[in-house]
């Protein structure tokens, strides 16, 4: 008998348990630099380090995945410096695995700086120079010499309130891109390269995107384009679409969101993986994150509030620290925008593994309506969006 | 408060008592909690020199010092940059940390409601603390008024008199009539003495002092100032100038070695090699031009040559940056403007700056501190690259 044909990459996702009644499900992903459980959230370290946190206290917190930018990094220091640095890995000290970015993103966020063309994204670098290009091409080129465990597609972004040509223009144009960043894929078997569906909240436009996309041999597919400034309603939707027409045995991975309710709403709607700057950026502006909203240190009213952030926390920051020293040391130490990152990230890390472990024990609706009752208990009950995503997947709040 | 800052010299008339006073009214000078009964500060000396250290430190007595050597600087009570953990990973940490008055006053009520001591407060309920009057990175505070006695403490006395022998003299003497537990060489911070007249003075005050208490000085830091007071006398710093240093995004790189291993003296070292690229003149210039504060111990690591150079910071350097990243990472945090720079440039200057005061206990110990002091002053004057020896 004939040998088959070599294989694409072996598959990342294992299934290890599904939500009886919502989407959600729990499992692992495979990657080259080991087993990271899902659902996850992944930090972000945009220039190469997890903000103030070293990367063994990042470990040390249970994170297996984090975030690097490519735009950043491939502007500075650029791609060869961080090859010859041994990678992204190498270059961080990073043992653990990594995702980058396209660069696409910024397109968006530093839009009066950029020029979009078939060809690519053609920058205007904040920090001088000549304009950049950043094709598909350029994109593959730059993560291959990163050297993340999961790479993405350049896509054409445009803020999720774009309605009309543009937003069609765009979807399609992710799609043409996607088959570049494919062909130019230098290392499949290092390098899992994901798709990203585009469409804005057009319902016709996302399925459009999805049908196109799901027949490409990718390894996964992140939903992206939202979490932007779009309605909650219109976002949920175009999520569950998203979720209901990729294929289940390959990961799902829901770009910037991080709010702890949208986490929990959008596992329920059946996504694996999620990143986004807030944790680590609202740490740097001295807000805490428990599991009632958020505590924000500055505020004079800490200042003899001799209890840590949260009793029921493990993190170094709550084993130690009170919350009346944070709001003193934030005076002065740089040391106390570090406490608070640690403390955030490991609420996201504890909240991703309780979301996680429920869905294995078969109790993910149980906890979800404890997560809501603890997070809106005495504030009337959550946004409605979040009530009527829940439902739409069978889950019922009190 | 007469302490402050630079003393002034007395007033005309003054009968003398004016040291005395002056104790009376600085119990907040040192903070090393003690308990009232029981364990006792000591000093013990162990003959070479003023090689020893001061025991019975802390509430139970079980802290200690070894002399000659520094106090941890931090700022409110945390090491700057550094958590808990990341201060874990820092070898050579010094048992007495030193905490200055006007970030306790602006805590002062919050302290006396929480009733549970400073040192429990700011995380650390085992460490000894020491409190100084100022902060020696930002020595003119607002003002502020306290007169609460710290109960349970040991108190230094404070030696003033500004750059006049004879009341620097009648300071000493008057102030080592009391029954304090150590004495503080205050007033010689900054640059307003001559360098000669600075010394003579230390020398001349400390000759006045008990040889059992331990001498304390503020504001000195750089490690050719260090060994210069330590020879006249001197037995604690701060570690200030390791913080200065990260905050000017450099790194300690001056070698206190002075045993190298035969084979050393052949292969290149760090300043040799940065050197050799950019030519010896050039990089004075470079250096000089980047932070008129820059000493000739330390490199800086915003310079644009460190953008590919994947070395350590310090090679042969164990600190936990030096094992793990290079000077192009720390390089490319620094102009990304990445909080990480902080963290591992403090981590590495801590360790280094520790590792110095080890390595003058062990001359000490081993009659090898004219060698060391030969090691020191070299550099001081040449930068590191004219140390031929591998550190």
């Amino acid at each position: 008998p004939m040998a088959a044909p070599a294989a694409g990459p072996p598959p990342v996702l294992r299934i290890v348990a599904e939500c009886g009644r919502s989407r959600a499900r729990a499992g692992e992903l495979r990657l080259p630099h080991g087993t990271v459980p899902c659902p996850v959230f992944m930090p972000v370290g945009t220039r190469g380090t997890a903000k103030g946190l070293t990367a063994a206290q990042l470990a040390a917190l249970g994170c297996r995945i984090c975030l690097g930018n490519t735009f950043h990094l491939g502007t500075r220091p650029g791609p060869e410096l961080v090859r010859r640095s041994g990678g992204l890995h190498g270059f961080m000290d990073w043992p653990h695995n990594l995702l980058t970015d396209s660069g696409g993103f910024q397109m968006v966020s530093l839009l009066e700086l950029s020029e979009v063309s078939e060809e690519g994204v053609l920058f205007q670098p904040p920090h001088g120079g000549d304009p950049v290009l950043l094709s598909p091409e350029r994109a593959m080129e730059i993560q291959n010499a990163l050297g993340a465990d999961i790479v993405m597609q350049l896509d054409d972004v445009v803020s999720s309130t774009t309605t009309g040509p543009r937003l069609e223009e765009a979807m399609l144009r992710s799609v043409r891109w996607l088959d570049r960043c494919v062909a130019a894929h230098a290392r499949p078997q290092q390098q899992r390269l994901f798709a990203i569906v585009q469409g804005g909240t057009e319902p016709e436009l996302r399925l459009r995107c999805l049908r196109a996309m799901t027949q490409r041999a990718v390894s996964g597919f992140a939903i992206g384009g939202l979490s932007g400034g779009e309605a909650k309603a219109r976002f949920w939707r175009a999520v569950k679409l998203c979720t209901e027409h990729l294929p289940r045995d390959k990961p799902r991975y829901l770009m910037g969101v991080g709010y702890a309710t949208d986490l929990v709403v959008c596992v329920a709607l059946g996504c694996d993986m999620f990143d986004c700057v807030f944790p680590t950026r609202t740490a740097r502006f001295g807000s805490a994150l428990v599991p009632w909203g958020s505590l924000q240190l500055k505020n004079q009213k800490f200042a003899k509030d001799f209890r840590p952030i949260d009793a029921d926390c493990g993190c170094p920051t709550c084993q130690r620290h009170s919350r009346a020293y944070l709001h003193a040391l934030l005076r002065c130490n740089t040391a106390a925008l570090h406490l608070l990152t640690l403390h955030n990230v490991a609420y996201q890390m504890k909240l991703m593994g309780s979301i996680r472990d429920s869905i294995l024990r078969q109790r993910f609706p149980e906890f979800v309506r404890e997560f809501m009752a603890a997070m809106y208990g005495g504030r009337g009950g959550p946004p409605a969006w979040a009530r009527e995503a829940l439902e739409s997947v069978g889950i019922t709040l009190g | 408060m007469a302490t402050a800052g630079g003393a002034r010299p007395p007033a005309p008339g003054d009968d003398g008592r004016r040291g005395a006073a002056r104790v009376a009214r600085v119990p907040r000078l040192l903070r090393v909690p003690v308990r009232r009964r029981g364990a006792r500060m000591r000093l013990k000396l162990l003959g070479a020199g003023r090689l020893g250290s001061l025991a019975g430190l802390g509430r139970g007595g079980a802290g200690a010092l070894a002399l000659p050597g520094c106090l941890l600087y931090t700022r409110a009570g945390a090491a700057p940059h550094l958590t808990h953990d990341t201060l874990r990973e820092v070898r050579g940490v010094p048992g007495v940390a030193h905490v200055a008055l006007p970030a306790l006053a602006e805590i002062h009520d919050v302290l006396e409601e929480y009733k549970e001591g400073a040192a429990k407060f700011m995380g650390m309920p085992d460490a000894v603390l020491y409190c100084s009057l100022h902060d020696p990175v930002t020595p003119c505070p607002s003002g502020y008024n306290t007169n609460k006695e710290l109960q349970g403490s040991v108190m230094f006395g404070a030696i003033e008199g500004g750059d006049i022998l004879e009341e620097r003299l009648r300071s000493a003497r008057e102030t080592a009539k009391r029954p304090v537990g150590g004495f503080l060489l205050d007033g010689f911070q900054g640059s307003a003495m001559a360098k000669e007249t600075k010394l003579k003075l230390i020398a001349s005050v400390t000759a006045e002092l008990p040889e059992d208490k331990p001498r304390i000085i503020h504001g000195v830091g750089k490690p050719d100032e260090v060994l210069e007071c330590i020879e006249r006398g001197v037995d604690i710093f701060e570690s200030f100038f390791p913080f200065q240093v990260t905050e000017r995004g450099c790194a300690l790189v001056f070698s206190y070695d002075c045993h190298p291993a035969p084979e050393a003296t052949v292969l290149p070292q760090n300043g040799i090699q940065d050197l050799e690229k950019n030519g010896a003149q050039e990089d004075q210039e470079e250096v000089s031009k980047a932070d008129p504060e820059m000493t000739p111990f330390e490199i800086s690591l915003k310079d644009k040559k460190y953008h590919d150079d994947f070395g350590p910071l310090l090679e042969g350097c164990s600190c936990y940056c030096c094992q793990r990243h290079t000077r192009a990472y720390v390089h490319h945090l620094l102009v990304t403007n990445e909080l990480l720079a902080g963290v591992l440039l403090m981590m590495h200057n801590f360790q280094h700056y520790f590792g110095f005061f080890s390595a003058v206990r062990d001359a000490l110990r081993d009659s090898k501190l004219d060698q060391l002091k030969e090691l020191i002053f070299r550099q001081a004057l040449q930068g590191p690259a004219s140390t031929a020896l591998r550190h």
